[in-house]
């Protein structure tokens, strides 16, 4: 660990903009980039498998409001809901005086929720496509098995429905790192926001967004990788036989 | 270009023609309005601000007439040089390349950064050890974001806004606990639009210099040395009789 630290700064040495501090700031956005995204994910995602389900629902009454849900978060721009979580909660009257401001007061839970529910509506509908085209001899198959219609969508419909949504899911986490990007408005030092502060402090925004580019690309790289590898085993009784 | 080589080709042949300085009984002053408080208008389109303020009472301490003359900023130095004017006091920064054109007096000015704060704050002064742990507001990319980041940047945590309105609003809802902004953007949109809510902690801060700058200077015409001289004395006796301050507090003092 030491002799790398002793290589970087020898390397850094003549640079004016990558210092061992820049670095720092870019470490700390890749820190905090990855947790906002990471976190937003899998809380969404858990939130997106009972609202896909319900979606489907014959009930107007479970489907109508989790369609709205979708619609609403699906509709407007993620920087908008942003501004509203973000800015929007201090109107509401007497709130710096609950618990909720302990959570709400630093921007990072605001952007987490609205990140979280942006990614919930699109996996809700991503996944509700998923189970919609489960063929109909599996469904068959499994009422003729006697099962009942929660068992089915245990151990058949979903199963099923995850892994044809995993292609589609995968784009969801890319566009969501992405999306990200947008956290620094708010204040939150992330990737970007690493990078307009070197690019204020230096007047190099070439340099500071083009090294910002390059992180993002190792990050999708590996999100690509992990999807790949998931399809590989999770899709390897759909490849054609004898390949 | 070409027009502006010639000027000042011309500039330097009538330079070198007449190189004694000559004794000025009226000083004409390049100005660039509106730029408040430094210099702008009154309603009556009196021009007033605090460098028209000071320019007159440096005039009456030399005991010459003066007269304010408004040119567009882009075409303020090659005025001097075509003699449309004898001086520029229009919040011109000293600089290496403007330094290179024009001779300027001692610096007469800095624009003041200051720490701003609920009024009902517990913070006495703004020092590292008193910041602790605190939520600064600062604009992203500003001489104020760079000082803050170096001197409190490891003990409190800095927010960066990209418009100073953004950081009021936070301001507003109780997520920052100070500001540092230039004095006149946060008097104009904390202490005058909200009046009582807010004040000002600690002195108004416009050193250390490789953050602040060199701060504004008068700008002459090189072989002008004699009237830069006699600026730079009457500006010292300002300095020493009150009359600066006085003119300081008349635009940048938060009682107002």
């Amino acid at each position: 660990m030491e002799a790398l630290m002793n290589a970087l700064t020898e390397l850094l040495a003549d640079n004016t903009i990558f210092t061992m501090k820049t670095l720092g700031y870019y470490g700390e956005g890749l820190v905090t980039t990855v947790q906002l995204v990471f976190l937003s994910l899998i809380i969404g995602l858990v939130l997106a498998v009972p609202l896909a389900i319900g979606r489907g629902s014959r009930h107007a009454w479970i489907k109508m409001p989790i369609f709205f849900f979708t619609y609403v978060f699906r509709g407007t721009p993620l920087l908008v809901q942003l501004y509203l979580i973000y800015y929007g909660v201090v109107f509401v009257d007497g709130i710096q005086d609950t618990w909720l401001w302990l959570i709400l007061e630093k921007p990072f839970v605001p952007a987490l929720i609205a990140f979280t529910l942006n990614t919930a509506a699109y996996t809700t509908e991503i996944f509700r496509g998923a189970i919609k085209s489960t063929p109909r001899g599996e469904i068959e198959a499994a009422r003729a098995y006697g099962m009942s219609q929660r068992l089915m969508m245990r151990r058949i419909i979903l199963p099923s429905a995850f892994r044809r949504a995993l292609p589609a899911y995968g784009n969801e986490v890319i566009f969501m790192l992405h999306a990200s990007a947008i956290a620094s408005v708010v204040t939150i030092m992330d990737l970007t926001g690493a990078a307009r502060f070197v690019y204020a402090r230096f007047y190099a925004p070439f340099e500071a967004f083009l090294f910002v580019a390059g992180i993002y690309l190792c990050l999708t790289f590996a999100i690509l990788y992990f999807f790949r590898y998931l399809e590989k085993r999770l899709l390897a009784h759909l490849k054609p036989a004898n390949q | 270009m070409k027009k502006l080589l010639g000027v000042t080709l011309l500039g330097a042949a009538i330079a070198a023609g007449s190189a004694q300085a000559r004794d000025y009984e009226e000083v004409r002053i390049g100005v660039d309005v509106p730029y408040e408080p430094m210099e702008y208008r009154t309603p009556e389109g009196e021009l007033t601000g605090f460098d028209i303020d000071l320019g007159n009472a440096l005039c009456d301490e030399i005991g010459v007439e003066c007269e304010w003359i408004v040119q567009g900023w882009d075409g303020i130095i090659p005025g001097l040089m075509s003699r449309k004017y004898d001086a520029i006091m229009s919040s011109m920064t000293i600089n290496d390349e403007r330094r290179e054109q024009v001779l300027f007096s001692d610096p007469y000015f800095t624009p003041p950064s200051a720490w701003f704060a609920p009024a009902d704050t517990d913070i006495e002064m703004p020092y590292p050890q008193t910041l602790e742990g605190k939520t600064i507001g600062v604009q992203r990319g500003t001489l104020q974001d760079n000082y803050v980041t170096d001197n409190f940047g490891d003990v409190a945590d800095v927010n960066r806004y990209a418009t100073a309105d953004d950081m009021v609003l936070d301001m507003d809802s109780g997520r920052l606990d100070i500001l540092f902004l230039d004095f006149p953007v946060g008097k104009a949109t904390l202490l005058d639009s909200e009046e009582g809510n807010y004040k000002v902690v600690g002195e108004m801060i416009t050193e250390p210099k490789e953050y602040f700058g060199d701060g504004f200077g008068i700008a002459f015409r090189k072989r002008d040395e004699a009237l830069a001289e006699k600026f730079n004395d009457a500006l010292a006796t300002l300095r020493d009789n009150g009359t600066y301050d006085e003119i300081y507090n008349r635009y940048f003092s938060e009682k107002q």
